[in-house]
């Protein structure tokens, strides 16, 4: 192997962590220096020796050297330091478990408050259940069987003498009847207690003695973990640690400085509490009952735990999720005129944007050019990174020193170009399909571009959402990106095994024009096939005039077949890449329903589908062009007699609707079992006015004949379904709120406008005026009424859903298929003996199973 | 043809070598079914999950994904009118809780064969409806001077319910010791055979309304519907076991909605199925589709150890061996607290832990690797 590519190679690998307790020798060890002083900075501002910044601990400044390891900045990663404690301190994480080994163990001899058979019997139960079931089991086991027994017993069976008893009070004080126990009395305490019981306590003797548990000496983190920041004024400003060690630093001098001089014993105590208190929040500053440590502005220190637990926490924001480079977020906006495949990145993108290439023999001359054209000149490059892993940045100045030095071995990093590769990703990612691999195609202005056909997998609209783009930088990642995760390879979804990506908007209802309104002759369609892209005309008609359909089916293979139905029911068949009959709506061309895209994806593959639905939207979105498309309010117009026959429905759903208040108050409805009578009316209005609704859109569809704009979006289900036609022509309809009609709002009414009890229609929320037609004020504000209500919810919707979706990927994302076909989680253990009983892939099956009868079909020939 | 299939059986999955049986033409030449089965063969080779396929993860995204398309609207009626269901978000969430207090219990009550023809159905609902004691009383007082409970009995009620009043006695005379309960006429007398205070007996008093007399215990409602060409019960409130000792009832075909009930009654392997359909429930009656692979996967996650455990930090997740996994969840310092004492190993085995150390994660292609021998 070349020496100069060795430096990639990864020669170490972690194979296991091991957590433990330090112990106070090992504290000492592997500190480098004692903090013995509170000050941070002599007067020259430079660290004080044995202070919290002292240089021996890390080096954060420029230009100062790391006394322990020689190194600068950012080169040292710091080290440990220490502090002798002048009394023990209890450490906080552990009261609960010294609390128990107080109680279990006789204050006398130190040993456990049980006979020694019984002793040994729950050693040997334990070490089992840790072999066996692991460390989770034996901590439940001990927990809820040894502790339980240890702690109930009284009289030490040794030693004869009674057992005291035992209280914290909270946060970090023990008392022995009443009495306070000492940490130094703890201590001494748990130094008794003889290491071959521990394992009872789930401790483990290699790692930890109980009385490492009760502090006296403290580690102190390196510089670097805690670094000052210089504020504009030239101030320093501490971090929140520093800040506490200094505490604790501080009032350890004093303790010491009062035990020396032989101060009081109160005086003492008090400091030594103090000191407790220190060293508590410096661990957890969110201690129940303890005072949280403060700023001088008031806001609270964050300090050990603070750092790690929670969502910013260290565990969740910096290692579990990372930031990255080579990446650009920008606006999106729709091109139909670029492949499914690719994405449209701005110019000033990919030129900032890199890719790595290995500078060889054979492409020496063709990077120089890139060197040569410089970071300013597109495509050019911007890095040279020597084989030492050294990166030079390209200037004007340095260009031809640069070029003079390359060799094989050097790497160029060089702008973006066409057909390079990216990952393209839309939060929130919820889906395998919210980052996908895209080829790149360098285009002018500053948006990225995308295919509106790929906007439902991201869920992605175009009134300013933000996309982010990251450039793989190594081969290894390029492959992967393309092979696993190009959008074509993403078609079939995994979730439910249909296609997940098909026509939208105009791409639907252009081929639905095609198919159900036009005709055009000849030579319109062979202009509106080649400027989709289709160059192999030879299957056209020999006509003059060609039907919608003859044009439509040059996109499709000729040897394909076809059987299904369109959204209005009727059959949609293909027969030797020909569509002979049915409409080209959302049933077949649309994401989802669309068995046909699926067929299409099985019998040929991936490329040949995202193709089509490229050209498909393109001929889609060229035949509104060219035949015209437009919706207005026109589009809505009702003749007389239909708007007579609505009124009709209306009134008679309102009589009807009279009659049951009439019976109600009359106490004569018939009520549904187990319900009340106003329940039952509520139910029975409910019942006729959305059966009247229902009517008055049937009347709607039934009068709308032409084919407008707005028309032929409902039929090809391109855009709005036939309801909200009704709705802007015929009638609103009820406005429902939790499942019923409107009733909250003042006493027994629901607006001061209505008169108290009032249950009809008009009173509780229906809205019997069409969009079109204007809504009166009460119904306009039962709208807003439902309008909030429906806000609310995806507000409140959003968090728990995405609770149960975190807890939903903790839980099962380490569950794989093995080599066996068994599926198992990490520590292997067998979730099912065959992946969902049949070992098949829902992304290559279709809606989730094999399609019996297509094969049967295919091979009886019926 | 039998022979065929048989050659077939192992290669293909059962299901769907039933549904080829089904969709065989008539008269079809053993040559062309053998294809067919070929064919059903080669297609469901292709369709095989790949080796280190991560799965879970699949399943995990492809139910929070469309969780986020689910309307929180709690209630809503399932199948009749008359009822409340807790739907959507609200109810996946208690299912993959594994919750043992539901919102809203509910059993679906088959009844055996002559009872479900919708004779007398009312009254069949009525007697699997719980009575408590105050459902059938209409008075409760205190007699001072004798220093008894007198209760008035509804006949009316009783007898909608097909009772009599010695049917009372039994139930009331356990339920209260050390006291004599009387029946005359539709009075019921309870007498104290030591001497009470007054207050103990007005204690008794309340505590005897709440007395089962007869029924299943905690159904309060019933509602019959009719199902294709029978007639079924819908409860609210669930006690399966209660149920299937019961003489009308089909004990093959009643189901709840309750999956620590099922468990206990029939099994993890039913726990299991129930938690699959109930999860399919919830995701038709939103009118979502995710693959039932997903929700098996999930569901056997949940019934893996034996019992039920929620998608939750009490249960799924405190199964998991990694401490740095079960750091990343929730309460990260407890969990490295408590691994420090016992010197606990990290494996590294799984996807998190790899990911915070910079390494390949083990699934996928991180799952393959090379052995060579060093000379």
């Amino acid at each position: 192997m070349p020496e100069e590519f060795e430096s990639q190679y990864v020669y170490k690998k972690v194979k296991s962590i091991v957590f433990g307790v330090l112990s106070p020798k090992m504290i000492k060890k592997m500190a480098s220096a004692k903090v013995v002083t509170p000050e941070l900075y002599d007067k020259e501002g430079y660290p004080v020796d044995g202070g919290l910044m002292d240089t021996r601990l890390g080096v954060i400044d420029p230009g100062l050297k790391c006394r322990t390891c020689g190194s600068k900045l950012k080169e040292c990663i710091g080290h440990f330091g220490y502090i002798e404690i002048a009394r023990p301190v209890i450490h906080i994480k552990y009261v609960n478990l010294i609390q128990v080994i107080l109680k279990a163990t006789c204050r006398e001899c130190g040993k456990v408050m049980v006979p020694k058979s019984k002793v040994d019997k729950y050693l040997s139960t334990i070490e089992t259940i840790k072999k066996e079931n692991g460390c989770d089991k034996m901590r439940a086991y001990i927990k809820s069987v040894v502790i339980k027994d240890l702690v109930a017993q009284t009289k030490c069976p040794h030693c004869k003498s009674r057992q005291h008893k035992i209280a914290i009070e909270k946060p970090t004080t023990f008392l022995e009847n009443d009495k306070r126990l000492s940490p130094i009395e703890i201590r001494t305490r748990l130094e008794k207690v003889s290491d071959d019981i521990l394992p009872l306590f789930s401790m483990n003797t290699e790692f930890v003695r109980p009385e490492w548990l009760v502090l006296t000496v403290l580690p102190i983190p390196p510089v670097t973990m805690r670094p000052s920041i210089t504020l504009e004024s030239g101030e320093r400003s501490e971090d929140d640690l520093t800040h506490k060690l200094g505490d604790i630093v501080r009032i350890n001098q004093r303790l010491f400085e009062n035990i020396n001089a032989g101060a009081p014993e109160i005086i003492i105590e008090d400091l030594w509490d103090l000191l407790q208190y220190h060293v508590t929040t410096f661990f957890d500053n969110d201690v129940a009952q303890l005072p949280p440590a403060r700023h001088r502005s008031g806001q609270p220190l964050k300090t050990i735990t603070e750092r790690i637990k929670s969502k910013e926490g260290r565990i969740r924001h910096n290692l579990a999720g990372k930031r990255t480079n080579f990446s650009a977020r920008t606006v999106i906006s729709p091109d139909p005129m670029i492949s499914l495949n690719e994405v449209g990145v701005p110019k000033i993108v990919a030129m900032k944007l890199t890719v790595p290439e290995r500078l060889t023999e054979w492409n020496m001359e063709y990077l120089k050019k890139f060197v040569e054209r410089g970071p300013k000149d597109y495509p050019g490059a911007n890095y040279v990174v020597r084989p030492d892993g050294r990166k030079k940045r390209i200037t004007d100045e340095m260009k031809e020193q640069i070029l003079e030095e390359l060799q094989p071995g050097y790497c160029v990093e060089r702008h973006l170009m066409d057909g390079d590769i990216a990952i393209f990703n839309r939060q929130p990612s919820l889906h395998k399909m919210s980052m996908m691999c895209h080829e790149i195609r360098v285009l002018p202005a500053k948006t990225f571009r995308l295919n509106p056909a790929v906007c439902a997998p991201y869920n992605a609209d175009f009134d300013g959402d933000e996309m982010n783009l990251h450039i793989p930088q190594t081969e290894e990642a390029r492959a992967e990106a393309e092979v696993l995760m190009k959008v074509e390879t993403q078609l079939i979804s995994s979730g439910f095994g249909l296609s997940v990506i098909g026509c939208i908007q105009d791409g639907i209802s252009g081929n639905y024009i095609l198919s159900e309104l036009v005709k055009l002759p000849r030579r319109t369609a062979i202009d509106l096939l080649l400027r989709v892209g289709v160059e192999d005309l030879s299957r056209l008609p020999k006509k003059d005039i060609i039907e919608g359909n003859e044009i439509f089916s040059m996109l499709l293979p000729a040897d394909f077949d076809f059987v299904g139905k369109d959204k209005s029911g009727t059959p949609f068949v293909i027969k030797k890449g020909m569509l002979i009959s049915g409409a080209l709506d959302t049933a077949n061309l649309g994401k989802g329903s669309g068995i046909m895209l699926r067929d299409l994806h099985k019998k040929y593959d991936a490329k040949v589908t995202a193709e089509f639905i490229t050209n498909a939207m393109r001929l889609g979105i060229y035949t509104v062009m060219q035949h015209g498309f437009t919706t207005s309010v026109e589009d809505t117009d009702l003749p007389h007699d239909a708007q007579a026959k609505i009124i009709e429905i209306l009134d008679g759903a309102y009589k009807k609707v009279e009659e049951f208040i009439d019976h109600f108050h009359k106490k004569i409805l018939e009520t549904f079992p187990g319900k009340t009578m106003a329940e039952t009316l509520e139910l029975r209005i409910m019942e006729v006015l959305n059966k009247a609704r229902n009517e008055t859109g049937e009347i709607v569809d039934k009068y709308s004949t032409k084919a407008t704009g707005t028309i032929i979006m409902s039929r090809s289900g391109s855009r709005g379904k036939p309801l909200n036609l009704a709705q802007m022509a015929g009638c609103v309809g009820q406005q429902a709120m939790r499942g019923g009609r409107i009733r909250s709002g003042y006493k027994d009414r629901t607006m001061s406008c209505f008169k108290q009890g009032d249950l009809s229609p008009a009173a509780r929320g229906f809205i019997r005026n069409s969009f079109k037609g204007g809504l009166t004020p009460s119904e306009f504000f039962f709208m807003g009424m439902t309008g909030r209500d429906s806000l609310m919810d995806t507000a409140l919707r959003t968090p728990k859903s995405g609770y149960l979706y975190r807890r939903l990927a903790n839980a099962l994302q380490d569950l794989k298929v093995e080599y066996d076909e068994t599926v198992r989680d990490a520590s292997k253990k067998i979730v099912q003996f065959q992946y969902g009983d049949d070992g098949i892939d829902v992304s290559k099956s279709e809606n989730g199973t094999i399609n019996i009868k297509r094969i049967v079909a295919e091979i009886t020939g019926k | 043809m039998d022979a065929l299939f048989k050659k077939y059986e192992g290669k293909i999955p059962n299901s769907l070598l039933k549904e080829v049986k089904e969709n065989l033409p008539d008269k079809v030449t053993p040559k062309k079914a053998e294809a067919v089965l070929q064919r059903v063969y080669e297609e469901c080779q292709l369709a095989k999950v790949d080796a280190g396929e991560s799965v879970g993860l699949i399943a995990a995204e492809s139910i929070g994904e469309q969780g986020t398309q689910m309307t929180l609207n709690t209630f809503h009626y399932a199948g009749v009118a008359e009822m409340n269901v807790t739907v959507g978000l609200p109810r996946l969430i208690e299912i993959l809780d594994g919750r043992k207090n539901l919102s809203t219990p509910m059993m679906e009550i088959y009844l055996n064969s002559p009872y479900n023809k919708g004779k007398d159905i009312k009254k069949i609902a009525l007697s699997i409806k719980e009575t408590k004691l105050a459902d059938i009383a209409s008075e409760f007082s205190i007699n001072i001077a004798e220093l008894i409970v007198e209760i008035v009995i509804d006949e009316g009620k009783m007898k909608a319910i097909g009772l009599d009043t010695a049917a009372i006695e039994k139930p009331l005379s356990k339920a209260v010791k050390d006291f004599e309960v009387k029946t005359d006429g539709n009075i019921v007398t309870i007498k104290s055979t030591k001497d009470e205070s007054l207050n103990e007996l007005y204690k008794i008093k309340e505590k005897i309304k709440k007395v089962h007399i007869s029924g299943i215990k905690d159904v309060y409602q019933v509602l019959p519907v009719r199902r294709g060409d029978e007639f079924i019960i819908i409860t609210a409130g669930s006690n399966l076991k209660a149920a299937f000792d019961n003489e009308y009832v089909d004990s093959s075909r009643t189901t709840t909605n309750h999956i620590h009930e099922v468990l206990a009654v029939l099994g993890v392997e039913a726990a299991r199925q129930a938690i699959i359909n109930e999860v399919f429930k919830v995701i038709e009656n939103q009118g979502l589709n995710i693959d039932k692979r997903h929700m098996m996967l999930v569901a056997d996650m949940m019934c893996s150890s034996g019992a039920i455990k929620g998608i939750t930090r009490y249960g799924v997740v405190s199964e998991k061996t990694s401490v740095l996994a079960k750091a990343s969840f929730e309460t990260p310092i407890k969990h490295i607290i408590s691994a420090a004492l016992v010197g606990e190993e990290d494996k590294l085995n799984s996807v998190v832990e790899n990911v915070m150390l910079n390494q390949a994660v083990p699934v996928g292609t991180g799952l393959p690797s090379l052995v060579t021998k060093i000379k």
